[in-house]
């Protein structure tokens, strides 16, 4: 099956219609978060103070990428471990974060969060940050300086690589995959 | 006494450091490649082929293979005829870390454990030091991603545990690691010594070449166990099922307490970025 081409922002319309899976390529704004923007973020959105950036129908992926050398758009950015923004995640999903990109195993309560928000976890491939990098056409840091390679950057891309891991409907691209291919090493 | 000058250590440290972040090494793609061939997973299939894809980039435009550019982890084995002039060894190094990350362009990833507060120039480097007759220094180095380390495990087994229990201890590991640590995977083992030592054992493997047979057959065999049990659990690539989960177990082992039996398991992930020097 081909790739299912997305746009940001995300709404209903898309989100049920991605299956666990599905290949993706993404287009559109995105915007990055790791564990330190992440704690700050959720401090914000628990003091009711605005954020850096709308997060209705708004995707994050979770990445810090290599210092950019002169005339780049970005360095090497390519996904970082995701059970480590689970404990922040529901409270985002629930002001509005349509979908998040990583790698790796979600908590059972982000898996619930997704579901009862409508939302969608993306897998993207592990320690392909230069390949990824060339889906990236614009970065702007737009909050907390300070943090270096994991302030929060607005990022615009075209057809960034992604696989539908956690989809609305309950699906886990990790269960299912393992299942599947268990024992099958040696016949 | 042969002396070298810590700015040539410095430098030579850095030259590696800039290296490995772009260029992946020889026995880390030949095991890529072997596992696509070996692949069954359409999907474990595309994973890996642009994993090689992005190893063409990363050497063709000089692009870090990975945005974590990792800690800077050393294994240097020092001659007792050779001397260091200027900084001491230890500096030296970690001039050479710094040097290497901030020419490079490479992510600084060290930090505070507390306040998480970055310390800029991703020193301190990991350090461990060996010494032998000659007087020559050899410095072996990689780039250690975070990901990966954070699904590494350490258990003081019983010595009843015997071989099936480390075996177990190994699979039990990577089957709860699952898709975190970007597979496919290899995976250091260290038996023996004790608490720490078993670790920087574990640690240690990784630097043996991926296609380098294990001399111990015993340990061998082991490695061939654990491998095909790994492969069976079907994480496979990036973990999105398939059966190349691993591209290689190693395990070294060294005496230990009667009473002990330390077993440490280091993953590392398919970017294996691995090279070393002789000064
Ligand atoms: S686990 Fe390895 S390949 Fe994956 S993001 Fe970390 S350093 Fe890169």
């Amino acid at each position: 099956m081909s790739p299912i081409k997305i746009t940001t922002p995300l709404d209903d319309e898309i989100i049920l219609k991605l299956k666990t899976g599905d290949e993706v390529l993404i287009s559109g704004t995105i915007y990055t978060a790791r564990d330190a923007a992440h704690s700050r973020l959720v401090k914000l959105i628990e003091e009711n103070k605005p954020l850096p950036f709308e997060l209705k129908g708004q995707i994050i992926y979770y990445v810090g990428p290599t210092p950019e050398k002169p005339g780049e758009v970005i360095g090497s950015a390519g996904p970082t471990t995701s059970y480590r923004m689970d404990k922040y995640a529901p409270l985002l999903l629930e002001h509005g974060l349509k979908g998040m990109i990583g790698k790796g195993k979600r908590s059972a309560e982000v898996k619930e969060s997704i579901k009862k928000h409508k939302a969608v976890y993306f897998g993207a491939i592990g320690g392909a940050g230069a390949l990824i990098s060339k889906t990236i056409t614009s970065s702007k840091v737009i909050a907390y300086e300070d943090l270096l390679s994991e302030a929060v950057r607005k990022l615009t891309v075209v057809d960034f690589p992604a696989i539908v891991v956690n989809d609305v409907y309950g699906g886990d691209l990790y269960e299912e995959g393992r299942e599947k291919y268990k024992n099958k090493y040696s016949k | 006494m042969r002396i070298i000058k810590s700015e040539e250590i410095s430098n030579a440290v850095k030259n590696l450091i800039i290296h490995s972040s772009i260029n992946l090494p020889e026995d880390t793609h030949n095991g890529l490649k072997a596992a696509f061939e070996r692949e069954i997973s359409e999907q474990g299939k595309t994973v890996l082929s642009k994993i090689l894809l992005n190893a063409e980039i990363a050497k063709n435009e000089s692009k870090p293979l990975c945005q974590d550019t990792g800690l800077a982890v050393f294994f240097v084995e020092i001659g007792k005829e050779v001397s260091v002039e200027g900084k001491n060894l230890t500096e030296a190094i970690n001039e050479g870390t710094r040097l290497g990350y901030s020419e490079g362009y490479l992510r600084k990833s060290t930090c505070d454990p507390i306040s998480r507060k970055n310390v800029g120039d991703n020193t301190p480097a990991i350090i461990h030091y060996e010494f032998n007759d000659g007087e020559k220094i050899k410095i072996m180095y990689a780039a250690k991603g975070g990901g990966s380390e954070n699904m590494s495990a350490l258990k003081m087994m019983r010595p009843s545990d015997g071989k099936e229990g480390i075996i177990d201890f190994a699979v039990e590991t990577m089957r709860s690691a699952g898709p975190n640590p970007c597979p496919p995977n290899i995976v250091g083992i260290g038996i023996g010594g004790n608490f720490e030592r078993s670790a920087i054992l574990a640690k240690k493997s990784l630097f043996r070449k991926l296609n380098e047979p294990n001399v111990d057959t015993e340990l061998a065999e082991m490695e061939k166990i654990i491998f095909e049990k790994i492969n069976n659990i079907g994480t496979g690539p990036m973990g999105f099922g398939g059966i190349c989960t691993v591209l290689g177990v190693h395990i070294t082992k060294e005496p230990c307490h009667i009473a002990s039996m330390p077993v440490a398991l280091n993953v590392e992930c398919h970017s294996h970025r691995h090279s070393e020097i002789i000064l």
